[in-house]
């Protein structure tokens, strides 16, 4: 699969008689490519005008209205004061549970892809398809199948309901991914340029230093965000494995929203399911190219 | 003896990450697959019963239910994907200048968690204070959706919040399809006098074969393992109206603990998935090999 989604590229159809020219056809196009983007964008849109509105004004009616008097008390009570589970502290500490959890995950999945990769393709062995085919297979389990024994496994371990265990969780689950990665990237390097160092008498770790990594950037790229996005959107490990201490964002927020005591706290719903959102769309904002490649390679795989 | 050595240090390498996934991943479905046979309840427990768990499993209307809201949810989810997702690459591809700005619009839901997407249909849907109190109070009083309170239609909400969440990304798979087809071809079906439209639908659209192919086996299994976006926007609910194979597990596990039923259905999970999977990496692998 190509990653060519990049505004560069030109149409399939190479139209020249059709060109700018406004004709009605293309105000129809344009109308209807609008509209869509007016749908894509309208769960935002909700969340964010409705979690700078006081309560009372949600339940009058019209959430597509914009607030009559704007206040910033939802996002303080979502942040620092509102009741998740039995204590009132808001999302922040569980904000930082999911930084706490998502930045060593991270770091070591992508490093541990990184050198399997150079491995699968510059150092092939007897039998290495089997160990990729193994590795790429994992990435499409259903978790539900891990549940019982990781959950016995952390236990014995001593990790239980601690950040460390969820690290260790989404260490060996991201594995397969950034394998991956890296292995289709490195394929298309020039193995001729690792014999030659061989041949000089470099080893194992200074060639991949000195030649694979200095031109690893984009990957390293694609496999951080695609590993940060998955894990700090995790809910199903997190609701299993966490305690107190641990619980990601994921899990808090929707504690505080389905919490079935008391009022129930629209704008502030709002206001966290923002917040929640906001690590993710901002990394998308700013390397949205390469979030799309983590996508595609995530999605065709070969 | 340090060549003897640098034979080894790869294998060093992959070793560590090799064997993790062997325990974590194998070993773990090979254990979940015995409790499935097993008297397990609360706890792990090895007494074998053979196939009893998944005789209860399929007696079971609330297994049954939710494999039956799997196919009303997973068909719908696949097909309207694909479509919105054909379409809107198409739409895209015809030289639109705004295309660098609309193309990310279409694809940030995917960026997001299911729980929050799961929290803002969740209130948007919501028939007293979301879309249908809305309405209303723009002068439509007749104006009902409360699909989302309705045993009967609140699968198709989850069907809502999912394709909003994946179609943009269907959209870009297919929009790299589309950016792969020589231009070539299509020049000279235009020089032969083909319509647009024609062109589309008897050329392009044909050669787009891979990625609908990929974008199935893709959406299938997130079909299959779908649980955050129904946690957060029904809760399984009304009663167990959008109970899916996932939430079924996770309840029969660690709420009713009937463990060895939902190691059962975990397995049952494991092989659609692999059903679907493994032929497609097969095949995937070996045109890999050939090229």
């Amino acid at each position: 699969m190509s990653e060519s989604t990049s505004d560069t590229m030109s149409g399939a159809i190479q139209h020249s008689s059709q060109g700018k020219r406004m004709t009605p056809a293309r105000i129809l196009l344009y109308a209807v490519l609008v509209l869509f983007a007016i749908y894509y964008l309208l769960p935002l849109y909700v969340m964010l005008v409705n979690s700078f509105k006081p309560l009372e004004e949600i339940r009058g009616g019209d959430m597509l209205a914009l607030p009559q008097t704007w206040t910033l008390a939802p996002w303080q009570s979502a942040w620092s004061t509102a009741q998740i589970g039995v204590q009132a502290t808001g999302l922040k500490p569980y904000f930082m549970n999911s930084i706490a959890m998502v930045i060593p995950a991270v770091l070591l999945s992508t490093i541990l892809g990184a050198l399997n990769g150079y491995v699968l393709t510059k150092w092939r062995f007897r039998g290495d398809g089997i160990v990729f085919g193994l590795l790429l297979l994992s990435c499409f389990i259903p978790f539900q199948i891990v549940l019982i024994p990781m959950a016995r496994m952390l236990g014995i371990l001593g990790l239980a309901g601690t950040t460390s265990g969820l690290v260790l969780v989404h260490l060996v689950y991201g594995l397969g991914f950034t394998t991956l990665f890296f292995r289709n990237y490195y394929a298309a390097f020039p193995t001729e340029l690792v014999r030659a160092a061989q041949i000089d008498g470099a080893g194992f770790f200074r060639i991949f230093g000195r030649i694979l990594l200095p031109s690893s950037g984009p990957i390293i790229v694609v496999s951080v965000i695609w590993q940060f996005t998955n894990i700090w959107n995790d809910f199903l490990f997190g609701a299993s494995f966490a305690d107190v201490d641990s619980v990601p964002m994921t899990v808090a927020l929707n504690n505080l929203v389905s919490s079935s005591t008391g009022v129930k706290e629209y704008n502030v719903h709002f206001a966290g399911a923002v917040l929640a959102a906001l690590p993710t769309l901002v990394v998308y904002i700013v390397s949205g190219r390469y979030f799309v490649r983590g996508l595609m390679a995530g999605a065709v795989k070969g | 003896m340090k060549e003897r050595l640098q034979l080894w240090v790869p294998k060093l390498v992959l070793g560590p990450s090799f064997l993790l996934i062997l325990f974590f991943v194998y070993g773990f479905i090979l254990y979940t697959g015995y409790l499935s046979v097993s008297d397990s309840r609360m706890l792990p427990s090895y007494g074998f019963v053979g196939l009893e768990n998944y005789e209860k499993l399929w007696g079971l209307r609330h297994w049954t239910g939710s494999l039956k809201n799997l196919a009303i949810f997973g068909s719908l989810y696949i097909v309207i994907c694909s479509v919105l997702g054909l379409m809107l690459a198409i739409l895209l591809d015809q030289k639109i200048r705004a295309e660098g700005v609309l193309r990310p619009i279409y694809l940030y839901p995917m960026a997001l968690s299911f729980i929050v997407t799961g929290t803002a249909w969740k209130w948007f849907l919501d028939p007293g204070i979301g879309l249908e109190q809305t309405m209303h109070s723009w002068g439509w009083t007749s104006f009902e959706f409360d699909w989302i309170k309705s045993r009967s239609n609140a699968i198709y909400t989850v069907v809502i919040a999912a394709v909003w969440q994946s179609s943009g990304f269907v959209m870009a798979m297919f929009l790299a399809g589309l950016r792969g087809v020589d231009p070539d071809i299509i020049r000279a079906a235009e020089i032969d006098g083909a319509s647009r439209a024609r062109i589309y639908r008897r050329i392009i659209i044909p050669m787009m074969r891979p990625v609908f192919l990929s974008a199935f086996v893709v959406l299938a299994h997130l079909a299959i393992k779908s649980y955050d976006l129904v946690v957060a926007l029904t809760g399984g609910g009304p009663g167990k109206a959008t109970e899916l194979p996932a939430t079924f597990m996770y309840s029969y596990t660690f709420s009713r603990n009937l463990m060895g039923i939902g190691a059962a259905s975990a397995i049952i999970m494991l092989i659609m998935i692999f059903s679907i999977i493994v032929p497609y990496l097969y095949s995937e692998l070996r045109a890999d090999k050939q090229s």
